[in-house]
Protein backbone atom coordinates (compact mmCIF):
# COMPACT_ATOMS: atom_id res chain seq x y z
CA UNK A 1 0.00 0.00 0.00
CA UNK A 2 2.73 2.29 0.93
CA UNK A 3 4.56 1.13 -2.21
CA UNK A 4 1.31 2.65 -4.56
CA UNK A 5 0.96 5.90 -2.57
CA UNK A 6 4.70 6.39 -2.85
CA UNK A 7 4.48 5.83 -6.97
CA UNK A 8 1.58 8.31 -6.99
CA UNK A 9 2.64 11.13 -5.83
CA UNK A 10 5.82 10.93 -7.51
CA UNK A 11 3.87 10.39 -10.73
CA UNK A 12 1.76 13.68 -9.33
CA UNK A 13 4.83 15.33 -8.86
CA UNK A 14 6.76 14.72 -12.42
CA UNK A 15 3.35 15.59 -13.84
CA UNK A 16 3.58 19.17 -12.12
CA UNK A 17 7.26 19.50 -12.63
CA UNK A 18 6.87 18.91 -16.13
CA UNK A 19 3.94 21.67 -16.53
CA UNK A 20 5.75 23.84 -15.24
CA UNK A 21 8.89 23.11 -17.06
CA UNK A 22 6.74 23.42 -20.45
CA UNK A 23 4.79 26.80 -19.47
CA UNK A 24 8.17 28.76 -18.23
CA UNK A 25 10.55 27.72 -20.37
CA UNK A 26 10.28 29.85 -23.95
CA UNK A 27 11.05 26.50 -26.15
CA UNK A 28 8.13 25.59 -27.78
CA UNK A 29 9.71 26.04 -31.50
CA UNK A 30 13.14 26.66 -32.45
CA UNK A 31 15.26 27.90 -35.54
CA UNK A 32 18.95 27.63 -34.35
CA UNK A 33 19.89 30.23 -31.80
CA UNK A 34 15.95 31.46 -31.90
CA UNK A 35 13.73 30.15 -29.59
CA UNK A 36 9.72 31.34 -29.99
CA UNK A 37 6.74 30.75 -28.39
CA UNK A 38 5.01 31.37 -25.68
CA UNK A 39 5.94 34.27 -24.52
CA UNK A 40 8.75 35.92 -25.95
CA UNK A 41 10.96 35.80 -29.42
CA UNK A 42 14.36 35.34 -27.77
CA UNK A 43 17.90 35.11 -30.06
CA UNK A 44 21.27 34.39 -28.72
CA UNK A 45 23.96 36.01 -30.07
CA UNK A 46 27.31 36.62 -28.54
CA UNK A 47 25.84 35.39 -25.40
CA UNK A 48 23.48 38.30 -24.97
CA UNK A 49 20.18 36.74 -24.59
CA UNK A 50 17.88 39.56 -26.85
CA UNK A 51 13.95 38.68 -26.64
CA UNK A 52 11.23 40.76 -28.02
CA UNK A 53 7.41 40.26 -27.34
CA UNK A 54 6.21 37.54 -29.21
CA UNK A 55 3.30 38.02 -31.58
CA UNK A 56 -0.62 38.96 -30.74
CA UNK A 57 -2.28 36.35 -32.08
CA UNK A 58 -5.60 35.28 -30.04
CA UNK A 59 -4.75 31.58 -30.61
CA UNK A 60 -1.27 32.19 -28.99
CA UNK A 61 -2.81 33.68 -25.99
CA UNK A 62 -5.53 30.76 -25.41
CA UNK A 63 -2.53 28.76 -25.45
CA UNK A 64 -0.69 30.80 -22.94
CA UNK A 65 -4.22 30.52 -20.70
CA UNK A 66 -4.76 27.37 -20.77
CA UNK A 67 -1.28 25.89 -20.02
CA UNK A 68 -1.13 28.68 -16.50
CA UNK A 69 -4.81 27.30 -15.99
CA UNK A 70 -4.02 22.99 -16.62
CA UNK A 71 -0.59 24.17 -14.30
CA UNK A 72 -2.71 25.51 -11.35
CA UNK A 73 -5.05 22.61 -11.20
CA UNK A 74 -2.37 20.39 -11.23
CA UNK A 75 -0.61 22.15 -7.80
CA UNK A 76 -4.27 22.47 -6.45
CA UNK A 77 -5.33 18.97 -7.31
CA UNK A 78 -1.98 18.01 -5.21
CA UNK A 79 -2.32 20.08 -2.06
CA UNK A 80 -6.24 18.55 -2.00
CA UNK A 81 -4.91 15.15 -2.35
CA UNK A 82 -2.36 15.86 0.55
CA UNK A 83 -5.83 17.19 2.45
CA UNK A 84 -7.60 14.17 2.08
CA UNK A 85 -4.86 11.89 2.91
CA UNK A 86 -5.23 12.96 5.94
CA UNK A 87 -8.99 13.87 6.07
CA UNK A 88 -10.87 11.12 4.00
CA UNK A 89 -12.52 8.36 5.58
CA UNK A 90 -11.34 4.93 5.55
CA UNK A 91 -12.52 2.74 2.36
CA UNK A 92 -13.33 6.73 0.31
CA UNK A 93 -12.14 7.48 -3.09
CA UNK A 94 -9.85 10.37 -4.02
CA UNK A 95 -13.01 12.03 -5.89
CA UNK A 96 -11.80 15.95 -5.49
CA UNK A 97 -8.09 15.20 -6.72
CA UNK A 98 -9.14 13.10 -9.34
CA UNK A 99 -10.96 15.64 -10.74
CA UNK A 100 -8.86 18.94 -10.49
CA UNK A 101 -6.49 16.30 -12.25
CA UNK A 102 -8.17 15.37 -14.97
CA UNK A 103 -9.56 18.77 -16.00
CA UNK A 104 -5.58 19.87 -16.03
CA UNK A 105 -5.08 16.75 -18.56
CA UNK A 106 -7.85 18.56 -20.60
CA UNK A 107 -6.42 21.58 -20.48
CA UNK A 108 -2.82 21.07 -21.32
CA UNK A 109 -4.49 18.50 -23.97
CA UNK A 110 -6.34 21.71 -25.40
CA UNK A 111 -3.49 23.88 -25.42
CA UNK A 112 -1.31 21.38 -27.34
CA UNK A 113 -3.46 20.45 -29.56
CA UNK A 114 -4.17 24.26 -30.54
CA UNK A 115 -0.75 24.51 -30.99
CA UNK A 116 -0.26 22.11 -33.13
CA UNK A 117 -3.14 23.08 -35.33
CA UNK A 118 -2.18 26.35 -35.46
CA UNK A 119 1.74 27.22 -35.26
CA UNK A 120 2.53 25.67 -38.92
CA UNK A 121 0.99 28.66 -40.29
CA UNK A 122 3.64 30.65 -38.18
CA UNK A 123 6.75 28.57 -38.76
CA UNK A 124 9.16 28.33 -41.57
CA UNK A 125 10.50 24.96 -42.94
CA UNK A 126 13.23 24.67 -41.25
CA UNK A 127 11.63 25.64 -37.68
CA UNK A 128 12.10 22.67 -35.56
CA UNK A 129 9.60 21.92 -32.43
CA UNK A 130 11.37 22.81 -28.90
CA UNK A 131 11.55 20.30 -25.88
CA UNK A 132 8.95 22.63 -24.07
CA UNK A 133 6.16 21.78 -27.00
CA UNK A 134 7.32 17.78 -26.49
CA UNK A 135 6.74 18.31 -22.81
CA UNK A 136 3.60 19.59 -22.75
CA UNK A 137 2.55 16.64 -25.42
CA UNK A 138 3.82 14.19 -22.61
CA UNK A 139 2.29 15.99 -19.99
CA UNK A 140 -1.26 15.25 -21.20
CA UNK A 141 -1.33 11.34 -21.42
CA UNK A 142 0.57 11.18 -17.61
CA UNK A 143 -2.07 13.34 -15.93
CA UNK A 144 -4.79 11.84 -17.33
CA UNK A 145 -3.17 8.23 -15.84
CA UNK A 146 -2.48 10.22 -12.24
CA UNK A 147 -6.45 11.23 -12.78
CA UNK A 148 -7.61 8.04 -13.84
CA UNK A 149 -5.27 6.52 -10.65
CA UNK A 150 -6.83 9.18 -8.16
CA UNK A 151 -10.31 7.50 -9.01
CA UNK A 152 -9.59 3.82 -8.61
CA UNK A 153 -7.32 4.31 -5.42
CA UNK A 154 -9.07 3.86 -1.70
CA UNK A 155 -8.27 4.66 1.39
CA UNK A 156 -6.93 1.78 3.22
CA UNK A 157 -9.50 0.70 6.13
CA UNK B 1 24.25 80.38 2.39
CA UNK B 2 22.89 81.28 -0.76
CA UNK B 3 26.15 79.21 -1.89
CA UNK B 4 25.55 76.64 -0.02
CA UNK B 5 22.24 76.45 -1.40
CA UNK B 6 23.31 76.53 -4.94
CA UNK B 7 26.29 73.93 -4.93
CA UNK B 8 23.30 71.52 -3.60
CA UNK B 9 21.15 72.06 -6.35
CA UNK B 10 24.32 71.82 -8.95
CA UNK B 11 24.88 68.34 -7.03
CA UNK B 12 21.33 66.96 -6.92
CA UNK B 13 20.99 67.56 -10.82
CA UNK B 14 23.87 66.08 -11.43
CA UNK B 15 23.00 62.87 -9.49
CA UNK B 16 19.82 63.12 -10.54
CA UNK B 17 20.63 63.00 -14.61
CA UNK B 18 22.68 60.21 -13.79
CA UNK B 19 19.62 57.96 -11.78
CA UNK B 20 16.68 59.24 -14.10
CA UNK B 21 16.39 58.00 -17.60
CA UNK B 22 15.28 59.48 -20.98
CA UNK B 23 11.25 59.19 -20.90
CA UNK B 24 9.68 58.83 -24.72
CA UNK B 25 6.40 59.91 -25.30
CA UNK B 26 3.76 58.88 -27.74
CA UNK B 27 0.30 59.29 -28.02
CA UNK B 28 -1.26 55.78 -26.87
CA UNK B 29 -3.89 54.81 -30.06
CA UNK B 30 -4.61 56.93 -32.73
CA UNK B 31 -7.55 56.69 -34.90
CA UNK B 32 -7.64 57.82 -38.80
CA UNK B 33 -10.40 57.11 -41.65
CA UNK B 34 -8.59 55.00 -44.93
CA UNK B 35 -7.13 57.67 -47.45
CA UNK B 36 -6.73 60.49 -45.07
CA UNK B 37 -3.07 61.26 -43.13
CA UNK B 38 -1.94 60.65 -40.15
CA UNK B 39 0.77 62.53 -37.49
CA UNK B 40 2.25 60.54 -35.00
CA UNK B 41 3.98 62.72 -33.04
CA UNK B 42 7.14 61.40 -30.31
CA UNK B 43 8.74 63.74 -28.09
CA UNK B 44 11.01 63.22 -25.11
CA UNK B 45 12.42 64.25 -21.70
CA UNK B 46 15.71 64.02 -20.46
CA UNK B 47 17.74 65.63 -18.00
CA UNK B 48 20.88 66.29 -19.96
CA UNK B 49 20.50 69.57 -22.67
CA UNK B 50 19.33 68.73 -26.24
CA UNK B 51 22.13 67.47 -27.98
CA UNK B 52 23.11 67.52 -31.89
CA UNK B 53 23.50 64.22 -31.82
CA UNK B 54 19.69 63.53 -30.98
CA UNK B 55 18.86 60.50 -32.86
CA UNK B 56 14.95 59.60 -33.11
CA UNK B 57 13.82 55.85 -34.64
CA UNK B 58 10.25 54.65 -35.49
CA UNK B 59 9.82 51.32 -36.19
CA UNK B 60 6.40 49.49 -37.45
CA UNK B 61 4.68 45.99 -36.34
CA UNK B 62 1.66 44.88 -38.19
CA UNK B 63 -0.66 43.42 -36.11
CA UNK B 64 -0.14 39.62 -35.64
CA UNK B 65 2.94 40.03 -36.79
CA UNK B 66 5.53 38.04 -35.49
CA UNK B 67 8.58 41.23 -35.80
CA UNK B 68 8.65 44.45 -36.55
CA UNK B 69 10.91 46.64 -39.59
CA UNK B 70 12.33 50.12 -39.17
CA UNK B 71 10.78 52.67 -41.27
CA UNK B 72 12.26 56.00 -39.93
CA UNK B 73 15.69 57.37 -38.81
CA UNK B 74 16.47 60.61 -37.69
CA UNK B 75 20.33 60.79 -36.92
CA UNK B 76 23.75 63.16 -37.42
CA UNK B 77 21.07 65.99 -38.51
CA UNK B 78 19.61 64.19 -41.64
CA UNK B 79 16.20 62.07 -41.78
CA UNK B 80 16.51 58.92 -43.85
CA UNK B 81 12.81 57.99 -44.99
CA UNK B 82 11.34 54.29 -46.04
CA UNK B 83 11.92 54.21 -49.11
CA UNK B 84 11.42 50.01 -49.95
CA UNK B 85 9.15 49.01 -47.26
CA UNK B 86 5.25 49.46 -47.12
CA UNK B 87 5.49 53.21 -46.36
CA UNK B 88 7.49 54.37 -49.38
CA UNK B 89 7.14 57.62 -50.81
CA UNK B 90 4.18 58.19 -47.84
CA UNK B 91 6.37 58.77 -45.11
CA UNK B 92 7.47 62.44 -44.06
CA UNK B 93 9.51 63.80 -41.24
CA UNK B 94 7.27 66.57 -39.93
CA UNK B 95 9.54 66.88 -36.42
CA UNK B 96 11.71 69.38 -35.23
CA UNK B 97 14.62 67.57 -33.52
CA UNK B 98 15.84 70.36 -31.53
CA UNK B 99 12.50 71.27 -29.80
CA UNK B 100 12.46 67.51 -28.87
CA UNK B 101 9.85 66.80 -31.93
CA UNK B 102 10.58 63.79 -33.64
CA UNK B 103 6.98 63.55 -35.46
CA UNK B 104 6.14 61.73 -38.63
CA UNK B 105 3.32 62.12 -40.83
CA UNK B 106 2.00 59.16 -42.84
CA UNK B 107 -0.09 59.73 -45.63
CA UNK B 108 -2.52 58.09 -48.04
CA UNK B 109 -3.36 55.20 -44.93
CA UNK B 110 -4.81 51.55 -45.93
CA UNK B 111 -5.99 48.87 -43.75
CA UNK B 112 -3.26 47.62 -44.12
CA UNK B 113 -1.40 50.29 -42.08
CA UNK B 114 -3.56 48.68 -38.95
CA UNK B 115 -0.59 48.22 -36.34
CA UNK B 116 1.90 49.47 -33.76
CA UNK B 117 4.28 52.16 -33.92
CA UNK B 118 7.19 52.34 -31.31
CA UNK B 119 9.44 55.69 -31.42
CA UNK B 120 12.86 55.08 -29.79
CA UNK B 121 14.61 58.67 -29.17
CA UNK B 122 18.24 59.14 -27.54
CA UNK B 123 19.55 62.44 -26.16
CA UNK B 124 23.50 60.97 -25.81
CA UNK B 125 24.70 61.17 -23.36
CA UNK B 126 21.32 60.14 -21.94
CA UNK B 127 20.58 57.20 -23.92
CA UNK B 128 19.24 54.47 -21.64
CA UNK B 129 15.27 54.12 -21.94
CA UNK B 130 12.29 52.71 -23.02
CA UNK B 131 10.95 52.96 -26.53
CA UNK B 132 7.17 54.21 -26.76
CA UNK B 133 4.63 52.88 -28.67
CA UNK B 134 1.23 54.16 -30.43
CA UNK B 135 -1.47 51.56 -31.91
CA UNK B 136 -2.34 53.23 -35.45
CA UNK B 137 -6.22 52.22 -35.77
CA UNK B 138 -7.59 52.90 -39.53
CA UNK B 139 -11.11 52.84 -39.88
CA UNK B 140 -13.75 52.29 -42.83
CA UNK B 141 -15.58 55.74 -43.64
CA UNK B 142 -19.21 55.57 -44.48
CA UNK B 143 -21.54 57.63 -46.02
CA UNK B 144 -24.56 59.57 -44.20
CA UNK B 145 -27.58 58.85 -46.63
CA UNK B 146 -30.94 61.11 -45.73
CA UNK B 147 -34.31 60.46 -47.18
CA UNK B 148 -37.09 62.89 -47.30
CA UNK B 149 -40.65 61.79 -47.75
CA UNK B 150 -43.11 63.85 -49.45
CA UNK B 151 -44.12 65.33 -45.75
CA UNK B 152 -40.69 66.81 -45.26
CA UNK B 153 -40.05 63.99 -42.53
CA UNK B 154 -36.29 63.22 -42.79
CA UNK B 155 -34.66 59.92 -41.77
CA UNK B 156 -30.85 59.64 -41.49
CA UNK B 157 -29.36 56.46 -41.90
CA UNK B 158 -26.07 55.05 -42.96
CA UNK B 159 -24.63 52.32 -45.62
CA UNK B 160 -22.22 50.09 -44.26
CA UNK B 161 -19.78 48.58 -47.11
CA UNK B 162 -20.06 44.85 -47.19
CA UNK B 163 -16.53 44.45 -46.18
CA UNK B 164 -14.70 44.23 -43.03
CA UNK B 165 -11.81 44.01 -41.30
CA UNK B 166 -10.72 42.29 -37.99
CA UNK B 167 -10.51 44.23 -34.91
CA UNK B 168 -7.28 44.25 -33.22
CA UNK B 169 -6.29 42.37 -30.13
CA UNK B 170 -3.83 43.74 -27.23
CA UNK B 171 -1.37 41.21 -25.97
CA UNK B 172 -2.52 39.59 -23.00
CA UNK B 173 -6.38 40.16 -23.09
CA UNK B 174 -7.36 36.78 -24.13
CA UNK B 175 -5.18 35.36 -22.02
CA UNK B 176 -6.41 37.00 -18.85
CA UNK B 177 -9.95 36.97 -19.90
CA UNK B 178 -9.74 33.05 -20.35
CA UNK B 179 -8.06 32.43 -16.92
CA UNK B 180 -9.95 34.87 -14.88
CA UNK B 181 -13.51 33.54 -15.97
CA UNK B 182 -12.26 29.45 -15.61
CA UNK B 183 -10.69 30.94 -11.83
CA UNK B 184 -13.92 32.88 -11.46
CA UNK B 185 -15.96 29.34 -12.20
CA UNK B 186 -13.68 27.50 -10.06
CA UNK B 187 -14.62 30.13 -7.15
CA UNK B 188 -18.53 30.00 -7.34
CA UNK B 189 -18.64 26.44 -7.97
CA UNK B 190 -17.01 25.96 -4.63
CA UNK B 191 -18.70 28.47 -3.10
CA UNK B 192 -21.95 26.74 -4.54
CA UNK B 193 -20.93 23.81 -3.23
CA UNK B 194 -20.21 24.79 0.34
CA UNK B 195 -23.17 26.95 0.53
CA UNK B 196 -25.72 23.68 -0.31
CA UNK B 197 -23.88 21.74 2.55
CA UNK B 198 -24.51 24.20 4.56
CA UNK B 199 -27.82 24.60 4.34
CA UNK B 200 -28.44 20.94 4.34
CA UNK B 201 -26.43 20.50 7.93
CA UNK B 202 -28.53 23.30 9.62
CA UNK B 203 -32.10 21.36 7.89
CA UNK B 204 -30.53 18.25 9.89
CA UNK B 205 -29.77 20.49 12.84
CA UNK B 206 -33.29 21.81 12.92
CA UNK B 207 -35.28 18.94 12.81
CA UNK B 208 -32.36 17.04 15.67
CA UNK B 209 -33.26 19.89 17.59
CA UNK B 210 -37.25 19.60 17.84
CA UNK B 211 -36.76 16.15 19.01
CA UNK B 212 -34.56 16.60 21.78
CA UNK B 213 -37.56 19.35 22.73
CA UNK B 214 -39.87 16.43 22.82
CA UNK B 215 -37.68 13.99 24.78
CA UNK B 216 -36.75 17.37 27.71
CA UNK B 217 -40.50 17.77 27.98
CA UNK B 218 -41.08 14.07 28.77
CA UNK B 219 -38.71 13.56 31.30
CA UNK B 220 -40.12 17.28 33.18
CA UNK B 221 -43.43 15.48 32.92
CA UNK B 222 -42.51 11.96 34.55
CA UNK B 223 -40.57 14.03 37.26
CA UNK B 224 -43.44 15.89 38.24
CA UNK B 225 -45.39 13.23 38.67
CA UNK B 226 -43.23 11.15 40.86
CA UNK B 227 -42.50 14.70 42.99
CA UNK B 228 -46.15 15.35 43.75
CA UNK B 229 -47.53 12.14 45.16
CA UNK B 230 -44.31 12.28 47.77
CA UNK B 231 -45.70 15.92 48.35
Amino acid sequence: MLAILFATIVLHLTDLIILFISTCANAWRTHGVTSYDLWYDCTQSNGVNRCYRTNDADWLQAVQALMVLATMFCLLSFIIFLCQLFTLVKGGRFFFTAVFQILASLFVMSGAIIYTVMSPEWKNESDGYGYAFVLAWLAFPLTLISGIIYIVLRKKK
Amino acid sequence: MLSVLALTSVVLLGIASQITAIVVYTSWERHALVGSDVRLSCSFFSWQWTSPDVTFSWQYRPDGAKEGISIFHYGGGAAYVDNKGPFRDRLEFVGNPSRRDGSILIKNLDFSDNGTFTCDAKNPPDIVGRPSSVRLLVFEKVNLTSQCSFSGICRLGWEEKMRTFPVPVQAGVVTGAIIGVVLGLLILIVAIYYLMRFLVARRVFSLSMSKHGKKGKGKEGSQQKQAGPLK
